[in-house]
């Protein structure tokens, strides 16, 4: 007979009809499936026992892919055709791909998103991660004896729209029905039972084996909100065994070493980490080819010294992840370590010492994402008597804003924002019986329109013609819950308005996030340089457009010659300079030609008095 | 005199899970009037005994059957067992007659 599992009370399934659903981590490195079976979430093994899929696949003509271990052994002589992390291609671009070129992959530019031409055809990133999925998906249905009703997939919680998408595609392509796509560090804290507590504030803690996050959640009536997300896309396990590897290289001062050496030195080096991690010292033995013995004796602190910067490069995204939620560490109830690279004591040392607590850590780490996974698709499959639903929130990974005048961003909604966010603000014409305006939608944190990403573009027309200044124009921002952002721009007095609708997020990786987050940070001295020279070209700008239209008005009638022509040289002064670099001089010449054309302005404003006036009584005036 | 047996195997995997999940008071087995082959089983975790349940303890497991289930379940053990990569619990009942191909539904 079939085997059969233990059901919460009053749940007991109908023969044939088994509620089966599984959590998926679908990892950079590596995936792992996972359920909830007899009221306990446990992680599917394969048939030789091992937990974790590697997230690798390979194509060779006519066969179907290898995925795993397998795909990953052979990774080294066959790498064109074994694709390994595919999860950084997921949505994006070729373009969007800055390092397109440290891989050994054949890409092909496609619309959309990039894809990879193997020895069976060209593929798109949706089809690897499907092949992973399926491998998955195949394993999980051996498991439980039967077909699975869902799964719930974990993503990063700064993946855009387009990447969510592409995910939710590659299950679907898999035979998977999505339940939902949850946050890798929601995941994290549901499967510590944080769901469960009352109220509070808690960062997950990711170190994978390349890459780096930080996530801020609320817990607040049982919906987690993300609050900010930081990290470094760049920082992992696999720099700490990089890091062990340079020092043998240093201590032993071997010969050439081939190609082979370099991967048995970097396996030793992992090898003393993770025995660092039980024991206060480790010794390193092997035997290069050259045969060249290598000998040394590694202790727990030598270790911390060498990796102690590292440590701290985790330690500034955190800080900034809780500045932008606006807390500090105090504010923190729990912290929940994720990734394998987190069990280092070093890690977990100073973790607890700037949180002033001991991190969560009874969890595996490269299970826990998985295991909250699979809880949630027990709840959402109906397995579960309290239908607790989680709800999400998400916030804005980068700002958003609108163009100004001279190429200057003006951020309307400040990036981790929770949304659904609307935020308005009110802008103005620049020019004289100016009746249109253009609307340029920006996506970054930088100062300059060039250095941030161009969203959308329309215009306003229909404005009524009036002085400069003068036009009320409210534009409005709004992100809704699945992040789609709608603009709308709208002329006060007149009510025209135009509006349009984007996706903020297509085609955006958190790379780029990242990228766009560090420049940011990198450029904001020379960013607001760069914002007061563009300032002071506006106004110079303006200045000489004003002074220009006065001269054509009333230039003859009010000004001798002399008067006149130093007016028309400091104008020329200026114009000289204001397309320049020189933001002092630019300033200095408006200041000049502000001075030179003070009494021409007084003059006219008395003219226009008296013209206002004339052959008016000082009673029609009063009444 | 009835009776229903759970084998060291099952028991201790049940103990293992009740502990896991925090709180209950034991199994409660049952069969309902559903299924290909007209009877299926029914295997729970139970909070609170009601009333009319008969109470077998065995290897330390307490097993709550309703009076109702008890004649198609008399005699049963309950085993626990790997199958490849799957695992699960067993009913090795003497009752059954047939049983559909899956065996999730009997008859008796």
């Amino acid at each position: 007979m079939a085997l059969l599992q233990i059901s919460e009370p009053g749940l007991s399934t109908v023969p044939h009809q088994h509620r089966l659903a599984v959590g998926i981590d679908l990892g950079t490195t590596n995936s792992l499936v996972a359920t909830v079976r007899n009221g306990v979430a446990v992680v599917l093994h394969d048939e030789n026992g091992r937990a974790l899929l590697p997230s690798v696949v390979r194509y060779q003509p006519g066969q179907p892919p290898v995925v795993g271990h397998a795909a990953q052994q052979v990774q080294a002589s066959d790498p064109y055709n074994t694709i390994v992390s595919v999860k950084r291609f997921m949505g994006r671009a070729l373009h969007d791909i800055a390092d397109a070129g440290s891989f050994p992959y054949r890409f092909v530019d496609a619309p959309g998103m990039v894809q990879l031409r193997t020895a069976d055809g060209v593929k798109s990133p949706v089809e690897v991660s499907a092949d992973i999925l399926r491998a998955l998906r195949e394993r999980a249905e051996h498991s439980l004896g039967g077909e699975l009703m869902g799964a719930v997939i974990t993503v990063p919680a700064y993946f855009d729209d387009a990447q969510r998408q592409a995910t939710k595609d590659a299950a679907r392509l898999a035979g998977l029905e999505v339940l939902r796509l949850l946050n890798e560090p929601t995941a994290a804290a549901i499967a510590y039972g944080l769901d469960n507590a009352a109220e509070g504030i808690y960062a997950v803690y990711d170190l994978g084996g390349g890459t780096f996050d930080i996530s801020i959640l609320r817990l607040s009536q049982g919906v987690f909100e993300v609050l900010a997300t930081n990290g470094d896309s760049a920082l992992g396990g696999d720099d700490f065994d990089q890091r062990l590897f340079c020092w043998m290289l240093e201590q032993a001062r071997f010969p050439d070493l081939t190609a082979q050496d370099n991967r048995l030195l970097l396996n030793h080096a992992r090898f003393a980490k993770e025995a660092l991690t039980e024991h206060p010292e480790t010794r390193i033995t092997a035997v290069l080819s050259s045969g060249f013995t290598i000998d040394l004796t590694l202790t727990a602190a030598q270790f911390n010294e060498m990796t102690a910067t590292l440590v701290s490069k985790t330690l500034s995204p955190v800080r900034r992840a809780l500045r932008d939620a606006g807390l500090s560490t105090k504010d923190v109830q729990g912290v929940v370590m994720v990734g394998g690279a987190t069990r280092m004591p070093c890690i977990q040392s100073a973790v607890a010492t700037l949180f002033g607590q001991t991190p969560l850590n009874n969890l595996d780490p490269d299970k826990v994402v998985a295991l909250g996974a699979a809880m949630q698709a027990n709840v959402l499959a109906g397995n579960r008597r309290e239908d607790d639903d989680w709800l999400l929130l998400d916030v804005t990974p980068l700002s958003l804003g609108i163009e100004t005048m001279g190429g200057l961003v003006e951020k309307i909604i400040p990036r981790n924002t929770t949304i659904p966010v609307a935020r308005a603000q009110e802008f103005t014409t620049y020019k004289d019986g100016q009746t249109a305006m253009s609307i340029h939608v920006l996506q970054g944190e930088r100062e300059l329109v060039s250095d941030c990403r161009s969203l959308a573009r329309f215009e306003l027309r229909g404005i009524p013609s009036m002085v400069a200044g003068a036009a009320r124009i409210r534009v409005a921002l709004q992100v809704d819950a699945d992040g789609l952002l709608s603009v709308s721009a709208q002329e006060l007095q007149t009510g025209v308005s135009a509006a349009v609708t984007v996706r903020p997020s297509f085609g955006l990786h958190d790379d780029d996030v990242s990228r766009m987050l560090q420049d940011g940070f990198n450029h904001a001295k020379e960013d607001m340089t760069a914002r007061a020279l563009q300032e002071a070209r506006v106004e110079a700008e303006r200045l000489l457009d004003a002074t220009q239209s006065a001269l054509d008005e009333d230039g003859e009638r009010l000004l001798d010659m002399d008067e006149f022509s130093e007016i028309v040289a400091s104008m020329r002064a200026l114009a000289e300079c204001v397309s320049g670099m020189d933001y002092a001089l630019i300033q200095q010449m408006t200041e000049r030609l502000n001075q030179v054309t003070q009494a021409f302005a007084a003059r006219r404003m008395n003219m226009r008095v008296r013209e206002a006036l004339a052959g008016q009584s000082v009673n029609d005036l009063m009444s | 005199m009835m009776a229903i047996t759970v084998t060291e195997a099952a028991a201790q995997r049940v103990s293992e899970f009740i502990a896991k999940r925090g709180h209950g008071v034991g199994l409660r087995l049952g069969v309902r009037t559903s299924g290909c082959s007209g009877m299926a089983y029914k295997l729970e975790f139970a909070d609170e005994i009601e009333e009319g349940d008969l109470t077998f303890v065995d290897h330390g497991v307490t097993v709550l059957v309703d009076a109702k289930s008890l004649p198609y379940l008399d005699g049963m053990e309950l085993d626990f067992t790997r199958e490849g990569l799957n695992e699960g619990f067993k009913f090795n009942n003497p009752n059954v007659k047939n049983s559909c191909g899956c065996g999730e539904s009997f008859n008796v």
